[in-house]
């Protein structure tokens, strides 16, 4: 069971503090970039530990979460009482392996606590709650996410507070009135402290987003319904630096990203493959799949020099 | 206290919107959300009073209920205003994960509840809503019977540590209470006075302690003595004072402004049942049926929720014990 000893695995980049004291951008995204490779052997290991779990979306939106806990967001177990700080909900609460990662290597809580995820009676259900520090609303039935996020982004606008509040949401998830409904109330409101992203990974349970149910084009319909819309790849972590660090976009207008992304995003075999949306790896594809990050993670270093 | 010295007092939802004014002067924390429901929600002038702690959301109960608790993770004690036949079955999902399962104190306010609105017909009408929050953990569930008691709720309600739904009804209500009674949410009210022996426990919920309280007076009458029990908590539930009730009396009609299926009835039954106190039992409310077309008054008539029909319901039950 070495394999799934987290502890191993934790790269010289783990629970390092906001990664702004790099001094030279290549070495800020290659340390990213690390923490992605680090992530993503994280996630893998929790759902075949737990023989259940969202592999595809995981994988999909962890080079966002990525960004936003490591470049972005103003959010540490120290600060997370305070409210002035900035806010995270993880609207497409399927893909939750990718924000425990996250959250261990923030130091919310230790690696070793992942060892329980999905089992009987611990507190890492396969979807976000607040039993877990750095998780600040239970999310997993779709469409949920934005409409808190609004609420929470008008409170800070009430208090005058300087912060911003992000969600991550899925591309099936868009289908959900209840997102239509809570973007109405962003735009009526002003909110230009929401930042709402969407994972724009064009697939579903049930196969192309655009099969199941046709939602483009969604740049006009987010841009008619009042938002500033900025296109991203959603994989690429020096773009999406480049991207959020111009927030906010507009002026008076909440935040949208269609960060455009890969399904099952680093592992050669899962990508853009619809029945890896919740599909856990046997033995052998655990295997193979640790071995290709660890090959990239190689990679990384040779080019960074750093062994 | 006697039919005859009751005064009238004003709907339920008034002394809420009342309370609310009151309390928000001196706590800006306290926030209204409503769903184009200010009107029917008596909140009008609370909005024009305090336009920074009123948010408008428009006609989207799955929002409103979503951002309230999105407010309230941000520290705000939020009042969700909204006709509850829409907030608690439109808005269930987020009632369910966003309030309760997520343990936001947010204050699910349901409006008009039951058959408040009369002949707009089964649409607007909520006899599913005790029965729905029943089944989902961690959201108090409270239903006042008068204006002191609706009062009382929404003082209590705006520290209440955790979720809470309070049902409220928009006709003017008899004041039932002495101001000095002593209210907590999760204990029953006994209205009538304490005796060793009742003939029967009216054991009633919201706007139908009011009949059960006169039926109490018909059946004295009658030289029938009445417990009358005010249960305007659903949860936490005061299983004390209802088994004491139930301890001392030869049966028991429960009334309540809802399905007959999981309300207040099925709660006492299936309490007394696994309790081990057995006695005769009626389950007074709106029955499986398409419901008649009426005024609420007309509708609470149809089903004997009213003076006359509970103490007939009383009087047959005691007749069928001595058979």
């Amino acid at each position: 069971m070495a394999l799934l000893n987290f502890i191993t695995h934790r790269n010289k980049y783990s629970n390092s503090e906001m990664m702004t004291h790099y001094p030279n951008t290549t070495d800020h995204y290659r340390a990213l970039q690390a923490k992605s490779l680090l992530y993503r052997k994280t996630l893998l290991k929790l759902i075949y530990s737990a023989k259940a779990g969202h592999t595809g979306g995981s994988l999909s939106c962890v080079d966002l979460l990525n960004v936003l806990y490591n470049h972005v967001m103003d959010i540490t177990p120290q600060n997370f009482t305070q409210m002035n700080r900035d806010h995270y909900i993880h609207s497409k609460g399927h893909a939750v392996e990718a924000l425990y990662a996250v959250l261990a290597d923030k130091g919310f809580f230790p690696w070793e606590a992942l060892e329980t995820v999905g089992k009987y009676g611990s507190n890492f259900v396969g979807h976000p709650t607040r039993d877990i520090p750095g998780i600040e609303q239970n999310t997993g039935a779709l469409g949920h996410g934005l409409a808190f996020a609004v609420g929470m982004a008008l409170a800070a606008k009430k208090d005058g507070l300087t912060n911003r509040i992000f969600t991550i949401m899925g591309d099936g998830e868009l289908v959900e009135g209840s997102i239509w409904e809570a973007s109405a109330s962003a735009a009526h409101y002003k909110l230009d402290n929401l930042v709402a992203i969407v994972d724009r990974n064009t697939l579903q349970i049930s196969g192309q987003t655009e099969d199941v149910m046709a939602m483009e084009p969604l740049e006009d319909k987010f841009k008619a319904f009042g938002y500033a819309v900025c296109h991203v790849d959603g994989n690429d972590i020096a773009a999406l630096v480049d991207l959020f660090d111009q927030l906010p976009f507009e002026k008076g207008k909440p935040n949208l990203v269609l960060a455009h992304t890969t399904k099952g995003k680093g592992i050669s075999f899962i990508e853009d493959k619809a029945p890896w949306h919740h599909k856990v790896p046997s033995e052998t594809e655990f295997e193979i799949a640790l071995r290709e990050l660890g090959l990239a993670e190689n990679d990384l270093e040779v080019v960074d020099g750093l062994e | 206290m006697d039919s005859n010295e009751t005064s009238m007092g004003v709907a339920n939802l008034d002394a809420f919107a009342d309370t609310l004014i009151e309390l928000a002067a001196n706590d800006h924390d306290i926030l209204v959300t409503a769903s184009d429901s200010r009107g029917s929600g008596r909140v009008t002038p609370f909005a024009e009073k305090y336009p920074d702690q009123f948010i408008e959301i428009g006609i989207a109960e799955q929002n409103l209920v979503g951002v309230s608790a999105g407010l309230a993770s941000m520290g705000k004690k939020v009042f969700v205003v909204s006709p509850a036949c829409f907030l608690t079955a439109r808005a269930l999902e987020q009632i369910k994960n966003d309030v309760a399962y997520s343990d936001h104190p947010v204050k699910v306010i349901g409006i008009s509840a039951g058959v408040s609105y009369g002949v707009l017909g089964t649409t607007h009408h909520s006899l599913h809503d005790l029965a729905a929050l029943q089944a989902i953990n961690n959201i108090d569930i409270v239903v006042p019977a008068d204006n002191f008691e609706t009062g009382q709720a929404i003082r209590a309600a705006v520290v209440h540590p955790r979720p809470i739904y309070i049902r409220l009804g928009k006709k003017a209500m008899p004041i039932l209470h002495d101001p000095t009674t002593h209210f907590e949410i999760g204990k029953a009210i006994q209205l009538t006075p304490v005796r060793e022996e009742y003939d029967v426990a009216l054991i009633a919920t919201g706007e139908t302690v009011a009949p059960a309280f006169f039926a109490s007076q018909l059946l004295a009458e009658q030289g029938l003595a009445s417990c009358v029990l005010s249960v305007h908590s659903l949860r936490p539930f005061d299983e004390q004072v209802v088994e004491q009730a139930a301890t001392h009396s030869k049966s028991i009609v429960t009334v309540e402004e809802h399905s007959v299926n999981g309300g207040l009835g099925s709660r006492v039954a299936s309490f007394l049942m696994q309790a081990g106190v057995f006695r005769p039992l009626r389950i007074v409310g709106i029955p499986d049926e398409h419901t008649v077309t009426g005024s609420q008054d007309e509708i609470f008539n149809h089903y004997g929720i009213s003076a006359q029909g509970l103490a007939q319901t009383a009087l047959q039950l005691l007749k069928k014990e001595t058979v």
